[in-house]
């Protein structure tokens, strides 16, 4: 269901692939169990095409990933970490609107 | 899409609106509903459904919603993901209007969009959202594995959380203003049953504590005025909802918490306007009628159609 242009990222490929990558990123914690991951999940793809070679977009299992969300305090999805430089740049927890997450891409691209 | 005039506009994917969208499309209205996530609404969040009709062992909310959205669009219902920021009613015409700036004109236009969980509006409340305040146990229950929780409220989301949570946590601990539950019987049966579940009764929280994460609740019991405070991990608030009506201008009348006010036929005060589901006044929010509401809603459309 994800669209190509979307990552999906480990627990051992998050530094690598996030933390030292040069665009910034957008890593979109979720779980199979969890519906308002589900309802996001065509936002997402939507914003992977739309800020294609400006943002890399990821998506993370908490399920099969648990160091990484417990490292940014996790304990809510889905939890959606904009990151630039290594570093958090802004968080949105919850199952929010498009233009919500749009603001905060504006503010790292 | 600029130019098309929709015969109908369905604003909101959930029960109500998949149902107003199902019966539009077998009317072959030319119709669209738009939804500003993916289908579903409020019933994505509930694990387990019992008391939907023709489901005897129940079914996940994911896959009543997948059900119902799949059954509008084999008969054809365009589904669009985009939000609606406003609705323009002036000079008798009827145009919604997007995110993006665009504008949609209709004949008829059906308001579904649902509710949101009500905050509990105490200080910590919005700055622990997600670090263990939280508004939906089946996304983040399993954050809480032998941990100790607390559940507000006292109607049935709360308790039926408040059970799922006991698969997780070490101990769930119900919040609740008054002395008894409002949850259907055979749910508080089930928690009363329940080992890791006990219950505050006439108590109320004033403040959730903590720095980085939830450490501790402040509470008040209503009847003596005693102050506590109890140690939890995560708080999960199960108080009632609030329309998602802030797209909505003054034009249609709403109650005094800004719920849609409809008659029986599922009409607002503007001709042509109708809602139904949770967005709209009443007592009872539920799956079952939500859809009887939007089927009900699409007939009254319709009728309007047939009138001009």
């Amino acid at each position: 269901m994800a669209a190509k242009n979307i990552m999906q990222v480990t627990d051992e490929t998050f530094d690598s692939d996030i933390l030292k990558s040069e665009l910034p990123s957008l890593v979109d914690f979720w779980a199979a169990w969890c519906g308002p991951c589900r309802a996001i999940a065509p936002v997402i793809d939507e914003l992977a095409e739309q800020y294609d070679g400006k943002i890399q977009v990821a998506k993370m299992n908490v399920d099969e990933n648990p160091r990484t969300p417990g490292k940014y305090g996790i304990r809510a999805i889905p939890t959606l970490i904009l990151f630039k430089g290594g570093d958090v740049a802004n968080q949105i927890t919850g199952a929010v609107s498009k233009s919500h997450i749009e603001e905060a891409i504006k503010s790292v691209v | 899409m600029q130019q098309e005039m929709y015969d109908m506009i369905i604003i909101g994917g959930g029960p109500a609106g998949l149902t107003a969208g199902l019966y539009a499309a077998r009317a072959r209205l030319n119709v669209l509903l738009l939804e500003k996530l993916s289908p579903g609404g409020q019933v994505l969040n509930t694990e387990w459904i019992e008391n939907y009709p023709g489901f005897p062992e129940g079914i996940s909310g994911f896959e009543l919603v997948d059900r119902m959205k799949d059954q509008a669009l084999r008969f054809g219902l365009p589904i669009e993901s985009r939000e609606v920021t406003g609705i323009n009613l002036s000079n008798g015409e009827k145009e919604v209007v997007l995110a993006d700036g665009k504008r949609c004109k209709c004949r008829t236009l059906v308001i579904a969009s649902g509710a949101s969980w009500n905050k509990l509006k105490v200080p910590g409340e919005t700055e622990l959202i997600g670090k263990g305040v939280s508004y939906c146990a089946t996304c983040d229950g399993p954050f809480f594995r032998d941990a100790v929780t607390a559940v507000v409220g006292g109607g049935d989301s709360a308790v039926e959380e408040a059970l799922f949570l006991t698969r997780f946590a070490k101990k769930v601990i119900i919040i609740h203003r008054r002395d008894e539950l409002r949850a259907t019987k055979i749910v508080q049966e089930r928690a009363m049953a329940n080992e890791k579940i006990e219950f505050l009764w006439n108590t109320v929280v004033t403040e959730i504590q903590g720095d980085d994460k939830v450490e501790r609740l402040s509470l008040r019991n209503v009847k003596t005025g005693d102050v506590s405070e109890l140690e939890v991990e995560g708080i999960f608030i199960f108080i009632g909802v609030i329309p998602n009506t802030g797209y909505i201008g003054d034009e249609i009348e709403k109650d005094e918490r800004g719920f849609i006010v409809t008659n029986l036929y599922r009409e607002t005060n503007v001709p042509g306007v109708f809602a139904c589901g949770d967005v709209t006044h009443k007592d009872f929010r539920q799956v079952a009628n939500a859809v009887g509401e939007g089927a009900n809603a699409c007939y009254s459309a319709e009728k309007y159609l047939e009138s001009l």
